[in-house]
Parts: C-alpha cells; sequence; structure tokens
C-alpha cells in the first residue's frame, strides 16, 4: 500500500479535484441562469400573478403524459378583476403571511415542508373545497377560524388559529391560487381537481 | 518556529472548541426533547394544541439541530487547527467573542420561537420573528450575526494555517469553509416567487449536507484516522483529494433532485437523476477505506468511543445518505416519495448517521485531552456508560428510520399513488392503522435515542475523571 502508484498520486487527485468541482460549478452555474430565467414569473412554467384573476385547470397532457395546469377563461378572486401590480401586491401579502405564520412547518409547499398537515401545492383546487362557488368563502372562513371549521377526517388534528387578518387570509388564498398555476411536472401525480365550469373552445 | 503554546493541558483553540462543544451538547439534548413532542403530537394532536403547535416544536428541532451540529463542526475546526498548522491560534479572544455572540444570538432567537412563535405578514416579521423558511428559520438579524460570526471564525482559521503551515487537510478545510458560509448567503433574500425562493433554499441545503458539510467532516475523518491510529498522512491526504473529486462531482449538480417539481425545467429530472444516483459513490470509497485502513492497522486505539463513533460515521452516512437517500432519488420514485415520511426516514438517518456520529467522535477525542490524556481504551472505568449511548442513539435511529421508512411507504402508497395528494387523500394515509403504528414505533425509538443522548452527556461529564492513567504524548 505504501509504494507510490501512478493512480494513486497526491498530485493527481489534487489536480483532478479541482478540474472535477470547477467544471461542476460552471455547468451548475449556466443552468442557474437558464432555470432562473425559466421561473420567473410572467413565463410559461410559472405565470404572472395576475393569472389570478382567470380559472385554473390541472389536466391531463396527453404529449407529456403527466397532469399540467390550463390557464382558462377569466374568472376573477374575490370577484374583483386586479392588474398585474394589485395582483402582485396581494400575492406578496400571502407570501408574507405563509413565511411569517411558519406553514412550510406543518404543510409542505411543492412537497417541501413538513409532514403533519396536507400538500398545498394545489389546495386552490381541492375537492374538499366543494364546489366553485362556495370555494372562496370556505376557505376565507377555513383560515379564519381552522378551529371551529375542522375537518380532520375523524384524526382530531386540527390546524391552530394563527391569527390571520382578513386581508392576509385573501392574500393567502390569491397566493395558493396562483401556485396552483405553477408547471410542476406533473406533481402531485393522479391529484383529482374540484369540479370546474369549462368554457367550450 | 516556536513552540505552540500549552494552557492547562489544551491548545488556546481547543479552550474554545469545549465551549463550542460543551454547547453543542446542550442544544443536542433540547432537540431530543422537541423531536419527542413534535412526534407526540402526531398521535396525540390535543397535546398543546395552539400553546406549542406543531410547526413551534418542528421548528425548534430542527434548528437546534442545525445549530448544534455546526456548534460542533466549529468546535471540531478550533480543536484541530493549531496541531495541523503547527502554530498558536491567531485569535484566541476574538474567537471567544465570536463563541459568545453566537449563543446569545441564538438563546434570543429560540426564546423568540417560543414566546412570540408567529406575526403578521409583514417583512418586519421576516426580521425579528423568523422567516418560516425550513432549517433556516432564523430572522434575518441572526442570519447577519451568523454570517459575521462565520467570517470571524473563518479569519482566525485561515490565519491560523497562514502563520504556521499549510497541508492538503488544511487547504480543503479552509476552501470548504469559504464554500460553506458562501452558500448560506443564497438563503438570506425575500422572494414573493416560490419556485424562486425554493430553488435558492435548495442551495443552502443540498450544498450544504451534500456537498458543504460532507467535504468538512471528510477534512474531520482525515485528521481523525491519523490521530486514532496513526494513518499515513500521504495516503490520507490522496483519499481525501479522491473524496472531494467524487463528493463535488457528484453532489454539485446532484443539488437536481431537489428540482423536479418547484416549476424547474425538465431537463432537471434528467441532470439531477444522474448526478445524484452518483453521490452514494464516494460515501461507499469512505467505507471501503475506512475498513481497510481500520483492519490492516493493529486496532490498539487509546480512544475507545471516539473510534467507534468514527466507525458509526462511515457506515451511518453510507446507510443514511447513500443508501435512504438513493431510494428516493429517481423522479419516477420520488413522484410518490416527495414530501412524504419517506423524506423523514432519509432525513434522520441521514443527519445521525452522517453529522451526529461525527460530533460525538470529536466530543471524546476532546474529553479525553481534557481530563489528561487518559487512557480511554479496555481498561476504562464504567465503560458502560459510553456503550450504552452508543448502543441507545443507534438502535434507536436506525428503528425510527425503519418506523418512519414504514410510514412513507403507506403514505406514499395511499395519499400519492391512490389518493392524488388531496387533502382527503392526506388523511386516508394519516388514518392507517399501519401508518398510525409506525408512528407510534417512532415514538419509542425516540425515547430510546432521548435515553442515549442523556447517558451521552452523563458519560462526557464523567468519563476518566477516576482513571489515572494518561497514556500518550500529543506531539
Ligand atoms: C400547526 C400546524 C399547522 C400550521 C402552522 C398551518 N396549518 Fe394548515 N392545516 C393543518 C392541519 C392539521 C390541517 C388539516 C385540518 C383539517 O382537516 O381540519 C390544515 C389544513 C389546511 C388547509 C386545507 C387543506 C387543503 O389541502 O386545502 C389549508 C388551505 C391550510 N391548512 C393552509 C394553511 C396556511 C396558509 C397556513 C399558514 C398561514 C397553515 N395552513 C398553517 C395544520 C397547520
Ligand atoms: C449526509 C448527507 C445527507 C443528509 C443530511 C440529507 C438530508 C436530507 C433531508 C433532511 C431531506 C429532507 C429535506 C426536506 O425537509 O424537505 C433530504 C431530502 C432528500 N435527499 Fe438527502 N441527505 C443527504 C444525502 C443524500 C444523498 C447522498 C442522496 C441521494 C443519493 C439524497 C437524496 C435525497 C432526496 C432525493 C431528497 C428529496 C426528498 C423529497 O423529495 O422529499 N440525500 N435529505
Ligand atoms: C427523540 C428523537 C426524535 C424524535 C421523536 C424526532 C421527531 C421528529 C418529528 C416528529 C419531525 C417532524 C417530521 C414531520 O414533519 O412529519 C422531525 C423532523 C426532523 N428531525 Fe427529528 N426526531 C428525533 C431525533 C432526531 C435526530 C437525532 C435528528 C438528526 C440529527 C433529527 C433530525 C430531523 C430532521 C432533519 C427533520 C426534518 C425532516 C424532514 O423534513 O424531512 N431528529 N423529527
Ligand atoms: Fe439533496
Amino acid at each position: 500500500m505504501n509504494k507510490e502508484v501512478k493512480w494513486m498520486s497526491e498530485s493527481l487527485w489534487k489536480k483532478i479535484a479541482i478540474w472535477v468541482t470547477s467544471l461542476m460549478l460552471l455547468i451548475l452555474v449556466a443552468l442557474t441562469f437558464d432555470t432562473v430565467s425559466q421561473i420567473t414569473e410572467g413565463t410559461s412554467r410559472v405565470p404572472d400573478y395576475s393569472v389570478i384573476n382567470n380559472k385554473i385547470f390541472y389536466e391531463y397532457d396527453k404529449k407529456r403524459d403527466i397532469l399540467a395546469p390550463v390557464i382558462g377563461e377569466l374568472s376573477p378572486l374575490f370577484g374583483k378583476e386586479l392588474d398585474k401590480s394589485e395582483a402582485k401586491e396581494l400575492v406578496n401579502l400571502g407570501k408574507l403571511t405563509i413565511q411569517a405564520k411558519n406553514c412550510m412547518n406543518c404543510h409542505t409547499i411543492l412537497g417541501n415542508g413538513a409532514y403533519y398537515a396536507p400538500d398545498l401545492t394545489k389546495a386552490w383546487l381541492d375537492k374538499g373545497w366543494g364546489s366553485e362557488s362556495v370555494r372562496e368563502t370556505l376557505m376565507l372562513s377555513f383560515l379564519l377560524d381552522p378551529e371551529t371549521n375542522a375537518r380532520s377526517f375523524g384524526t382530531n388534528r386540527k390546524m391552530p388559529n394563527l391569527g390571520m387578518s382578513e386581508e392576509e387570509a385573501r392574500g393567502v388564498i390569491a397566493y395558493l391560487k396562483w401556485m396552483s398555476s405553477i408547471d410542476t411536472n406533473g406533481f402531485p401525480a393522479h391529484f383529482e381537481s374540484i369540479e370546474q365550469d369549462k368554457e367550450s373552445k | 518556529m516556536k513552540t505552540p503554546s500549552v494552557i492547562k493541558g489544551l491548545r488556546l483553540g481547543q479552550q474554545i472548541a469545549i465551549k463550542y462543544f460543551f454547547a453543542a451538547m446542550i442544544l443536542f439534548c433540547a432537540q431530543m426533547i422537541f423531536g419527542l413532542i413534535a412526534g407526540l403530537q402526531f398521535i396525540l394532536p390535543e397535546f398543546l394544541y395552539q400553546i406549542l403547535d406543531f410547526n413551534v416544536t418542528r421548528m425548534v428541532h430542527i434548528n437546534a439541530m442545525i445549530i448544534w451540529l455546526l456548534f460542533g463542526f466549529m468546535g471540531s475546526v478550533y480543536w484541530l487547527v493549531e496541531d495541523e498548522a503547527g502554530s498558536d491560534l491567531v485569535g484566541y479572544k476574538l474567537g471567544n467573542i465570536g463563541f459568545w455572540v453566537l449563543l446569545i444570538a441564538v438563546i434570543v432567537v429560540v426564546l423568540v420561537y417560543l414566546i412570540v412563535q408567529v406575526g403578521p405578514g409583514t417583512e418586519s416579521s421576516l426580521w425579528f420573528i423568523n422567516e418560516g423558511r425550513e432549517y433556516i428559520e432564523a430572522p434575518r438579524w441572526a442570519d447577519i450575526g451568523i454570517v459575521a460570526v462565520m467570517l470571524i471564525f473563518f479569519y482566525n482559521i485561515a490565519a491560523t494555517f497562514s502563520k504556521g503551515k499549510w497541508s492538503g487537510i488544511s487547504g480543503v478545510l479552509v476552501l470548504d469553509l469559504l464554500a460553506l458560509a458562501g452558500v448560506y448567503l443564497a438563503g438570506m433574500f425575500y422572494s414573493t416567487n416560490i419556485s424562486i425562493d425554493q430553488f435558492w433554499w435548495w442551495w443552502v441545503v443540498h450544498l450544504w449536507v451534500e456537498a458543504t458539510w460532507e467535504v468538512l467532516v471528510a477534512c474531520i475523518m482525515a485528521w481523525g484516522l491519523i490521530q486514532t491510529i496513526g494513518a499515513s498522512r500521504k495516503i490520507v491526504t490522496t483519499w481525501l483529494y479522491v473524496e472531494v473529486a467524487l463528493m463535488f462531482g457528484s453532489g454539485i449538480l446532484g443539488l437536481g433532485h431537489h428540482y423536479f417539481w418547484i416549476g424547474t425545467p425538465e431537463y432537471w429530472l434528467t441532470v439531477g437523476g444522474f448526478f445524484s444516483a452518483l453521490e452514494p459513490i464516494p460515501l461507499v470509497a469512505m467505507l471501503v477505506h475506512a475498513v481497510y485502513d481500520a483492519g490492516t492497522k493493529n486496532l490498539k486505539v487509546s480512544n475507545h468511543p471516539a473510534f467507534a463513533w468514527f466507525i458509526a460515521h462511515v457506515f451511518g452516512n453510507f446507510l443514511g445518505a447513500g443508501v435512504w437517500g438513493f431510494f428516493q432519488t429517481l423522479p419516477q420514485i420520488n413522484l410518490y416519495t416527495h414530501g412524504t415520511q419517506w423524506s423523514a426516514s432519509h432525513g434522520h438517518l441521514a443527519f445521525f448517521g452522517a453529522y451526529v456520529t461525527i460530533n460525538v467522535a470529536m466530543f471524546y477525542m476532546a474529553v479525553q485531552k481534557l481530563r489528561g490524556n487518559i487512557a480511554m481504551g479496555s481498561g476504562l472505568l464504567n465503560k458502560y456508560r459510553w456503550k450504552t449511548s452508543l448502543i441507545l442513539l443507534n438502535v434507536g435511529a436506525l428503528g425510527m428510520t425503519v418506523a418512519l421508512l414504514i410510514a412513507g411507504y403507506e403514505q406514499a402508497f395511499i395519499e400519492r399513488a391512490v389518493g392524488g395528494s388531496t387533502w382527503s387523500g392526506y388523511f386516508s394515509a394519516q388514518r392507517d392503522s399501519t401508518f398510525i403504528a409506525s408512528m407510534h414505533w417512532r415514538m419509542l425509538f425516540g425515547i430510546l435515542m432521548t435515553v442515549g443522548t442523556f447517558f451521552l452527556a452523563w458519560d462526557l461529564l464523567t468519563i476518566g475523571k477516576k482513571n489515572k492513567n494518561p497514556v500518550f504524548e500529543t506531539t
């Protein structure tokens, strides 16, 4: 073991380590530039926040063989159409609330976070909200008082009251609606959405 | 070169290291307590409901972990820096100030987590209460403090090597510390856009645990192998370079296994799947290397507990990160396991196997010298203490991992494959009797681990105090 074998030489491996690391970093930086440009809001993968003015579907895409979001006709959240900057402001309030209330240490969002409560990626499209017409009201009352409105499905696991203001809860709902329009390469799979009327194209 | 100064048997950096280790051990105990509470809330959801909710207990659990492991690493580096540099620490006072600033910051952050818990949806909540981003929840003011302390730390280490001498190990170590601190900056800004948010969040989390932390422990292991079994520096250094090449070669682009479903483009399915599938290779290499070294050298080590924990590290890293990580790293599988108890299963065994183990090994290295270079081999008194804690912690970790794996399997099947990850699908899995049983087993093994942790603390406080036979002189 102690005799010098060429391919086990210290200086050779030092060079390899440096080159391999540099190469990988270079590729990562290049891919990062490309990815960030593709996931900035307002792209086909991550729509602009004003998408909350429209219906969002999650449908089977034959070509890709996965479920993918489809943006439908106008259907403003809380019946009020917002311009780009108003939409951003509302969604941003939702994001700040989600961080400040630490939702991700109970829930997963895009599959990341904690496993104590349901994934919120497509919460806007969840069948649990019954029907399109009552969804917004139900979501609002649930977020404002999750204790009284608990479902828990017999587990008794309830979401606590997080002291959200109504405006914050609206922001959160806008956030969830916007998030459901992100193209997540088919995650979650087999998700069955809430019934939504669709204009025939 | 002047001979390094030694006070009370400990060098300057080692005196700072003892402080870090002490604080780390206390936080380790806190981590276990909060883990138990969080685990209990799965079984008894009313427990501390609206008083100390799951999101708070879990946050304290995982933050205590991150912080104590970092404390342990900083302590480890302070511990070995002077021996490796052959010189005194440049900034003893500075290092001490850094430690106290960091400790006070941690205490304030935790108190705010426990008392204030959550804030209104404003930027100032993120600055002063918590950022709500898993593992790096610490509010922004604390982020800035952490970076400042890391800079002090980095300066201290790099300047000490510059004053003394550089080696292969120290070269890798210093560059790696720089990368470790640099990557943290990627987690320090806010974005409305969740895809952008998680993209950079994973830079911190993944590039820490699967790249920079791995290389950091490889450096500590390299030093440990030389110290405990007198392995040849040349061979160890060569291996370290091999490890770096393999680890960064696979781990940097392996980052892509977190970019399957967060809005990022489809090419990550290929890039992430391929490179992360290679990530176990360096861990296998490490295992082979360590077993080979342990087998060829005579095993007359003078520090049995440290050696046992070094071995636990090698196996734990391979199993927890390499095997358990590999299970779910291909996109076809990850589509179903993503964000279920599978991740928790892997997360527990990987963090325990790779990082708890090596920190405990370093605690034992340190305590040996602290008690006056006593022999910690077969003649040691109260050997049962370290052995009990070793067994309880490792059996507990493995048992918990298996319980979570079973829970994860049920969840992936019932919630993901059948239930389509809906609200009701989620609860179908949570109600499943096998799932519930697994949550109870997790608690049982968690209790074993907690008892093991307290045994460890007790052992570290007492080990070797009554032994009066110093065995060796460190050079
Ligand atoms: C302490 C843990 C906890 C925290 C923190 C928490 N939740 Fe929940 N959440 C739950 C639980 C448990 C449920 C299931 C409640 C039920 O079924 O009654 C739930 C249910 C939900 C639902 C309905 C389920 C679905 O799939 O649509 C939504 C929406 C939701 N939470 C949003 C949030 C948001 C937004 C936040 C942060 C502002 C948050 N939660 C914080 C535990 C938590
Ligand atoms: C010591 C090294 C490692 C540690 C400490 C570690 C830890 C973790 C943790 C804690 C998570 C969960 C993150 C979350 O909260 O969402 C995670 C996720 C993951 N890890 Fe590791 N890991 C390590 C190495 C590896 C390796 C080597 C692989 C692959 C071979 C791997 C594959 C994965 C995958 C695929 C996920 C995503 C799980 C999901 O989709 O939810 N890990 N890791
Ligand atoms: C007393 C023993 C322990 C118990 C009961 C326990 C319990 C828990 C619980 C309940 C969670 C939340 C999981 C979820 O969101 O569903 C968790 C998360 C976590 N714990 Fe522990 N834990 C223990 C010990 C440890 C140890 C020793 C480590 C490693 C050092 C650790 C690391 C983690 C990590 C990394 C997570 C986040 C996992 C993820 O998101 O994938 N825990 N733990
Ligand atoms: Fe990873």
